[in-house]
Protein backbone atom coordinates (compact mmCIF):
# COMPACT_ATOMS: atom_id res chain seq x y z
CA UNK A 1 0.00 0.00 0.00
CA UNK A 2 3.09 2.33 1.13
CA UNK A 3 4.59 1.58 -2.03
CA UNK A 4 1.61 2.07 -4.14
CA UNK A 5 0.66 5.40 -2.80
CA UNK A 6 4.61 6.30 -3.27
CA UNK A 7 4.32 5.89 -6.58
CA UNK A 8 1.71 7.58 -7.79
CA UNK A 9 2.89 10.61 -5.28
CA UNK A 10 6.38 10.61 -7.25
CA UNK A 11 4.23 10.38 -10.29
CA UNK A 12 2.56 13.65 -10.33
CA UNK A 13 5.08 15.40 -8.38
CA UNK A 14 4.53 14.99 -4.68
CA UNK A 15 0.41 14.72 -4.74
CA UNK A 16 -1.13 11.29 -5.03
CA UNK A 17 -3.55 12.92 -7.29
CA UNK A 18 -3.82 16.15 -8.81
CA UNK A 19 -6.25 19.01 -7.84
CA UNK A 20 -7.90 19.19 -11.51
CA UNK A 21 -8.65 15.72 -12.31
CA UNK A 22 -11.78 16.17 -10.45
CA UNK A 23 -13.06 18.54 -13.39
CA UNK A 24 -11.69 16.22 -16.48
CA UNK A 25 -14.77 15.48 -18.60
CA UNK A 26 -15.31 11.89 -19.01
CA UNK A 27 -17.78 10.05 -21.26
CA UNK A 28 -20.59 8.83 -18.95
CA UNK A 29 -20.71 4.72 -21.24
CA UNK A 30 -17.76 3.68 -22.86
CA UNK A 31 -14.30 5.64 -23.30
CA UNK A 32 -14.76 7.04 -26.81
CA UNK A 33 -13.85 10.41 -27.94
CA UNK A 34 -15.89 13.71 -26.55
CA UNK A 35 -18.77 14.69 -28.99
CA UNK A 36 -20.97 17.42 -29.24
CA UNK A 37 -23.88 14.76 -28.58
CA UNK A 38 -21.93 12.56 -26.24
CA UNK A 39 -23.52 11.63 -22.84
CA UNK A 40 -21.03 12.78 -20.55
CA UNK A 41 -20.36 13.09 -16.51
CA UNK A 42 -21.20 16.39 -16.85
CA UNK A 43 -24.31 16.35 -18.46
CA UNK A 44 -25.31 13.72 -15.69
CA UNK A 45 -24.96 15.94 -13.25
CA UNK A 46 -26.34 19.03 -14.88
CA UNK A 47 -29.79 16.46 -15.65
CA UNK A 48 -29.52 15.70 -11.63
CA UNK A 49 -29.67 19.42 -11.04
CA UNK A 50 -32.78 20.14 -12.89
CA UNK A 51 -34.41 17.09 -11.53
CA UNK A 52 -33.45 18.06 -8.10
CA UNK A 53 -34.92 22.26 -8.53
CA UNK A 54 -37.73 20.30 -10.27
CA UNK A 55 -38.60 18.11 -7.52
CA UNK A 56 -37.92 21.10 -4.99
CA UNK A 57 -40.04 23.57 -6.60
CA UNK A 58 -42.66 21.55 -8.26
CA UNK A 59 -43.28 18.53 -4.85
CA UNK A 60 -42.50 22.25 -2.28
CA UNK A 61 -45.49 24.18 -3.63
CA UNK A 62 -48.14 21.45 -4.33
CA UNK A 63 -48.83 20.91 -0.92
CA UNK A 64 -50.05 24.71 0.01
CA UNK A 65 -50.24 23.93 3.57
CA UNK A 66 -51.24 26.40 5.67
CA UNK A 67 -48.47 25.22 8.02
CA UNK A 68 -45.44 25.01 5.33
CA UNK A 69 -43.77 21.73 5.55
CA UNK A 70 -39.47 22.27 5.47
CA UNK A 71 -39.44 21.59 1.72
CA UNK A 72 -42.48 24.34 1.22
CA UNK A 73 -40.39 26.65 3.26
CA UNK A 74 -37.35 26.50 0.64
CA UNK A 75 -39.95 26.70 -2.16
CA UNK A 76 -41.57 30.04 -1.06
CA UNK A 77 -38.37 31.61 0.75
CA UNK A 78 -36.64 31.12 -2.60
CA UNK A 79 -39.29 32.55 -4.31
CA UNK A 80 -39.64 35.79 -2.55
CA UNK A 81 -36.13 36.40 -1.72
CA UNK A 82 -35.66 36.63 -5.69
CA UNK A 83 -39.10 38.48 -6.24
CA UNK A 84 -38.17 40.79 -3.59
CA UNK A 85 -34.26 40.88 -5.19
CA UNK A 86 -35.96 41.96 -9.01
CA UNK A 87 -38.18 44.32 -7.32
CA UNK A 88 -34.94 46.01 -5.30
CA UNK A 89 -32.89 46.07 -8.05
CA UNK A 90 -34.03 46.37 -11.21
CA UNK A 91 -37.65 47.81 -10.67
CA UNK A 92 -41.16 47.15 -10.39
CA UNK A 93 -40.92 46.72 -14.73
CA UNK A 94 -38.60 44.31 -14.49
CA UNK A 95 -41.14 41.63 -12.79
CA UNK A 96 -41.76 40.33 -16.32
CA UNK A 97 -38.75 39.16 -16.52
CA UNK A 98 -38.73 37.32 -12.92
CA UNK A 99 -39.08 33.81 -14.17
CA UNK A 100 -36.20 33.55 -16.15
CA UNK A 101 -33.76 34.62 -13.49
CA UNK A 102 -35.71 32.54 -11.21
CA UNK A 103 -34.86 29.82 -13.17
CA UNK A 104 -31.47 31.43 -13.28
CA UNK A 105 -31.01 31.64 -9.49
CA UNK A 106 -32.51 27.88 -9.28
CA UNK A 107 -30.66 25.97 -11.92
CA UNK A 108 -27.21 27.74 -10.40
CA UNK A 109 -27.33 27.59 -6.21
CA UNK A 110 -28.83 23.86 -7.36
CA UNK A 111 -25.89 23.20 -9.47
CA UNK A 112 -23.05 24.42 -6.86
CA UNK A 113 -25.01 22.59 -3.84
CA UNK A 114 -24.91 19.44 -5.93
CA UNK A 115 -21.45 19.98 -6.68
CA UNK A 116 -20.88 20.11 -2.75
CA UNK A 117 -21.92 16.28 -2.72
CA UNK A 118 -18.48 14.06 -2.32
CA UNK A 119 -18.10 12.41 -5.48
CA UNK A 120 -20.21 14.56 -7.56
CA UNK A 121 -19.27 16.60 -9.96
CA UNK A 122 -19.58 20.38 -10.26
CA UNK A 123 -21.17 21.80 -13.25
CA UNK A 124 -20.49 25.36 -12.57
CA UNK A 125 -17.18 24.96 -12.76
CA UNK A 126 -16.72 24.40 -16.10
CA UNK A 127 -16.40 27.96 -18.44
CA UNK A 128 -18.38 26.60 -21.04
CA UNK A 129 -20.93 25.82 -18.57
CA UNK A 130 -21.48 29.16 -17.01
CA UNK A 131 -20.58 31.49 -20.35
CA UNK A 132 -24.10 29.98 -21.82
CA UNK A 133 -25.70 31.26 -18.78
CA UNK A 134 -24.01 34.66 -19.17
CA UNK A 135 -24.30 35.06 -23.15
CA UNK A 136 -27.85 34.32 -22.56
CA UNK A 137 -28.03 37.31 -20.18
CA UNK A 138 -25.85 39.33 -22.17
CA UNK A 139 -27.56 38.87 -25.70
CA UNK A 140 -31.33 39.22 -23.59
CA UNK A 141 -30.43 42.15 -21.80
CA UNK A 142 -28.95 43.81 -25.48
CA UNK A 143 -32.07 42.90 -26.87
CA UNK A 144 -33.96 43.70 -24.56
CA UNK A 145 -32.86 47.23 -24.60
CA UNK A 146 -32.61 47.81 -28.13
CA UNK A 147 -36.69 46.66 -28.40
CA UNK A 148 -37.82 49.23 -25.48
CA UNK A 149 -35.63 51.88 -26.65
CA UNK A 150 -34.34 51.95 -30.21
CA UNK A 151 -31.17 53.80 -30.89
CA UNK A 152 -31.84 55.50 -27.31
CA UNK A 153 -30.13 52.36 -25.45
CA UNK A 154 -27.23 53.80 -26.62
CA UNK A 155 -27.15 56.66 -23.87
CA UNK A 156 -26.55 54.09 -21.78
CA UNK A 157 -22.57 54.75 -22.99
CA UNK A 158 -23.27 58.29 -23.17
CA UNK A 159 -23.21 60.23 -19.77
CA UNK A 160 -24.56 62.87 -19.91
CA UNK A 161 -23.67 63.92 -16.64
CA UNK A 162 -19.77 64.51 -17.00
CA UNK A 163 -18.65 67.38 -18.85
CA UNK A 164 -18.67 67.34 -22.53
CA UNK A 165 -14.57 67.11 -23.25
CA UNK A 166 -14.64 63.77 -21.22
CA UNK A 167 -17.95 62.28 -22.52
CA UNK A 168 -15.99 60.37 -25.59
CA UNK A 169 -13.31 58.86 -23.61
CA UNK A 170 -15.65 58.17 -21.04
CA UNK A 171 -18.29 56.27 -23.73
CA UNK A 172 -15.37 54.16 -25.14
CA UNK A 173 -14.83 53.24 -21.47
CA UNK A 174 -18.26 52.07 -21.09
CA UNK A 175 -18.57 50.20 -24.16
CA UNK A 176 -15.28 48.19 -23.14
CA UNK A 177 -16.75 47.53 -19.84
CA UNK A 178 -19.94 46.54 -21.52
CA UNK A 179 -18.50 43.76 -23.97
CA UNK A 180 -16.38 42.47 -20.92
CA UNK A 181 -19.59 42.03 -18.63
CA UNK A 182 -20.38 38.33 -20.39
CA UNK A 183 -16.53 37.27 -19.13
CA UNK A 184 -16.93 38.61 -16.17
CA UNK A 185 -20.38 37.31 -15.53
CA UNK A 186 -19.43 34.06 -16.40
CA UNK A 187 -15.53 33.67 -15.09
CA UNK A 188 -16.67 34.82 -11.56
CA UNK A 189 -18.68 31.74 -11.03
CA UNK A 190 -16.39 29.22 -12.98
CA UNK A 191 -13.81 30.47 -11.06
CA UNK A 192 -15.09 30.47 -7.41
CA UNK A 193 -15.90 27.16 -7.81
CA UNK A 194 -13.05 25.75 -9.24
CA UNK A 195 -10.59 27.63 -6.89
CA UNK A 196 -12.86 26.22 -4.34
CA UNK A 197 -12.52 22.78 -5.31
CA UNK A 198 -9.69 22.71 -6.12
CA UNK A 199 -8.51 23.70 -2.65
CA UNK A 200 -10.15 21.09 -0.91
CA UNK A 201 -8.24 18.70 -3.27
CA UNK A 202 -5.12 19.86 -2.65
CA UNK A 203 -5.96 19.39 0.78
CA UNK A 204 -7.78 16.16 0.08
CA UNK A 205 -4.46 14.99 -1.42
CA UNK A 206 -2.12 16.12 1.72
CA UNK A 207 -4.30 13.89 3.88
CA UNK A 208 -2.75 10.58 2.98
CA UNK A 209 0.74 11.72 3.92
CA UNK A 210 0.77 9.78 7.10
CA UNK A 211 0.43 6.59 5.01
CA UNK A 212 3.67 7.65 3.40
CA UNK A 213 5.90 9.21 6.51
CA UNK A 214 4.38 8.59 9.77
CA UNK A 215 7.19 11.49 10.98
CA UNK A 216 5.63 14.74 9.16
CA UNK A 217 2.02 12.68 8.29
CA UNK A 218 1.30 12.79 11.95
CA UNK A 219 0.91 16.49 11.45
CA UNK A 220 -0.19 17.02 8.24
CA UNK A 221 -2.85 14.87 8.27
CA UNK A 222 -4.93 15.70 10.73
CA UNK A 223 -4.47 19.55 10.09
CA UNK A 224 -5.56 18.77 6.69
CA UNK A 225 -8.73 16.91 7.26
CA UNK A 226 -9.76 19.91 9.94
CA UNK A 227 -8.72 22.21 6.63
CA UNK A 228 -11.19 20.36 4.43
CA UNK A 229 -13.83 20.93 6.92
CA UNK A 230 -13.33 24.34 7.49
CA UNK A 231 -13.12 24.90 3.84
CA UNK A 232 -16.20 22.85 2.88
CA UNK A 233 -18.34 25.13 5.21
CA UNK A 234 -16.84 27.96 3.94
CA UNK A 235 -17.69 26.27 0.06
CA UNK A 236 -21.28 26.26 1.51
CA UNK A 237 -21.16 29.54 1.94
CA UNK A 238 -19.41 30.69 -1.65
CA UNK A 239 -22.27 28.37 -3.30
CA UNK A 240 -24.61 30.20 -2.17
CA UNK A 241 -23.07 33.91 -2.27
CA UNK A 242 -21.67 33.06 -6.03
CA UNK A 243 -25.30 32.41 -7.31
CA UNK A 244 -26.93 35.33 -5.27
CA UNK A 245 -23.68 37.45 -7.43
CA UNK A 246 -24.68 35.73 -10.55
CA UNK A 247 -28.95 36.81 -10.32
CA UNK A 248 -28.25 40.11 -8.75
CA UNK A 249 -25.34 40.62 -11.38
CA UNK A 250 -28.58 39.80 -14.35
CA UNK A 251 -30.95 42.47 -12.18
CA UNK A 252 -28.37 45.21 -12.96
CA UNK A 253 -27.73 44.06 -16.16
CA UNK A 254 -31.54 44.32 -16.93
CA UNK A 255 -31.80 47.42 -14.95
CA UNK A 256 -29.03 49.22 -17.24
CA UNK A 257 -31.09 47.65 -20.03
CA UNK A 258 -34.78 49.20 -19.02
CA UNK A 259 -33.75 52.64 -17.64
CA UNK A 260 -30.27 53.28 -19.85
CA UNK A 261 -30.25 57.52 -19.42
CA UNK A 262 -27.67 58.12 -16.66
CA UNK B 1 11.43 18.17 -12.79
CA UNK B 2 12.56 18.81 -16.55
CA UNK B 3 11.04 21.42 -18.85
CA UNK B 4 11.65 24.00 -21.61
CA UNK B 5 12.42 27.88 -20.94
CA UNK B 6 8.75 28.45 -22.42
CA UNK B 7 7.12 26.29 -19.22
CA UNK B 8 9.19 28.31 -16.87
CA UNK B 9 8.43 31.01 -18.11
CA UNK B 10 4.43 30.31 -18.25
CA UNK B 11 4.56 28.87 -14.67
CA UNK B 12 6.19 32.17 -13.22
CA UNK B 13 4.05 34.45 -15.65
CA UNK B 14 0.97 32.76 -13.71
CA UNK B 15 2.30 32.81 -10.36
CA UNK B 16 3.10 36.84 -10.73
CA UNK B 17 -0.53 36.69 -12.45
CA UNK B 18 -2.14 35.41 -9.14
CA UNK B 19 -0.47 38.66 -7.28
CA UNK B 20 -3.26 40.35 -8.76
CA UNK B 21 -5.38 38.80 -6.98
CA UNK B 22 -4.68 40.28 -3.74
CA UNK B 23 -5.53 43.71 -5.15
CA UNK B 24 -8.96 41.80 -5.62
CA UNK B 25 -8.89 40.89 -2.08
CA UNK B 26 -8.00 44.64 -0.86
CA UNK B 27 -10.88 45.88 -2.63
CA UNK B 28 -13.30 43.57 -1.24
CA UNK B 29 -11.99 43.95 2.20
CA UNK B 30 -12.39 48.12 1.51
CA UNK B 31 -16.29 47.32 0.23
CA UNK B 32 -17.15 45.32 3.56
CA UNK B 33 -15.11 47.62 5.78
CA UNK B 34 -16.93 50.44 4.64
CA UNK B 35 -20.30 48.58 4.14
CA UNK B 36 -20.08 47.80 8.13
CA UNK B 37 -18.50 51.00 9.14
CA UNK B 38 -21.57 52.71 7.65
CA UNK B 39 -23.65 50.25 8.63
CA UNK B 40 -23.06 51.08 12.57
CA UNK B 41 -23.28 54.01 12.53
CA UNK B 42 -27.42 53.60 10.70
CA UNK B 43 -27.69 50.02 11.38
CA UNK B 44 -31.70 50.67 10.40
CA UNK B 45 -30.41 51.15 7.23
CA UNK B 46 -28.59 48.71 6.64
CA UNK B 47 -30.64 45.94 5.13
CA UNK B 48 -31.48 47.93 2.07
CA UNK B 49 -28.13 47.99 1.22
CA UNK B 50 -27.30 45.00 1.36
CA UNK B 51 -27.49 44.12 -2.34
CA UNK B 52 -25.58 47.00 -3.17
CA UNK B 53 -22.52 45.67 -1.31
CA UNK B 54 -22.84 42.64 -2.91
CA UNK B 55 -22.44 44.59 -6.40
CA UNK B 56 -19.63 46.65 -5.21
CA UNK B 57 -17.80 42.97 -3.98
CA UNK B 58 -18.36 41.46 -7.06
CA UNK B 59 -16.94 44.59 -9.39
CA UNK B 60 -14.07 44.49 -7.30
CA UNK B 61 -13.62 40.77 -7.35
CA UNK B 62 -14.57 40.84 -11.74
CA UNK B 63 -10.40 42.00 -11.41
CA UNK B 64 -9.16 39.65 -9.29
CA UNK B 65 -10.72 37.14 -11.49
CA UNK B 66 -9.38 38.14 -14.46
CA UNK B 67 -5.62 37.85 -12.94
CA UNK B 68 -6.73 34.24 -12.19
CA UNK B 69 -8.00 33.69 -15.90
CA UNK B 70 -4.56 35.09 -16.63
CA UNK B 71 -2.67 32.50 -14.87
CA UNK B 72 -5.27 29.96 -15.32
CA UNK B 73 -4.48 30.31 -19.80
CA UNK B 74 -1.07 30.74 -18.75
CA UNK B 75 -1.28 27.58 -16.65
CA UNK B 76 -3.35 25.26 -19.09
CA UNK B 77 -3.49 26.77 -22.91
CA UNK B 78 -0.06 28.56 -23.63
Amino acid sequence: MATDVNGAAEQSGGLVFHPMDQFIIKPLFGDGAVGVFTVTNITLWMAITVLATVALLVLGSSGRATIPTRMQSIAELAYGFIRKMVEDVAGRDALPYFPYIMTIFMFVVMANFVGLLPGAFTSTSHIGVTAVLAMLVFISVTMIGFIKHGAGFLSLFWISAAPLPLRPILALIEVISYFVRPVSHSIRLAGNMMAGHAVMKVFAAFAPMIIISTGIGLVVTPLSILAIAAIYALEILVAFIQAYVFTILTCVYLKDALHPAH
Amino acid sequence: MEGDIATMGAYIGAGLASVGMGGAAVGVGNVVGNFLSGALRNPSAAAGQTATMFIGIAFAEALGIFSFLVALLLMFAV
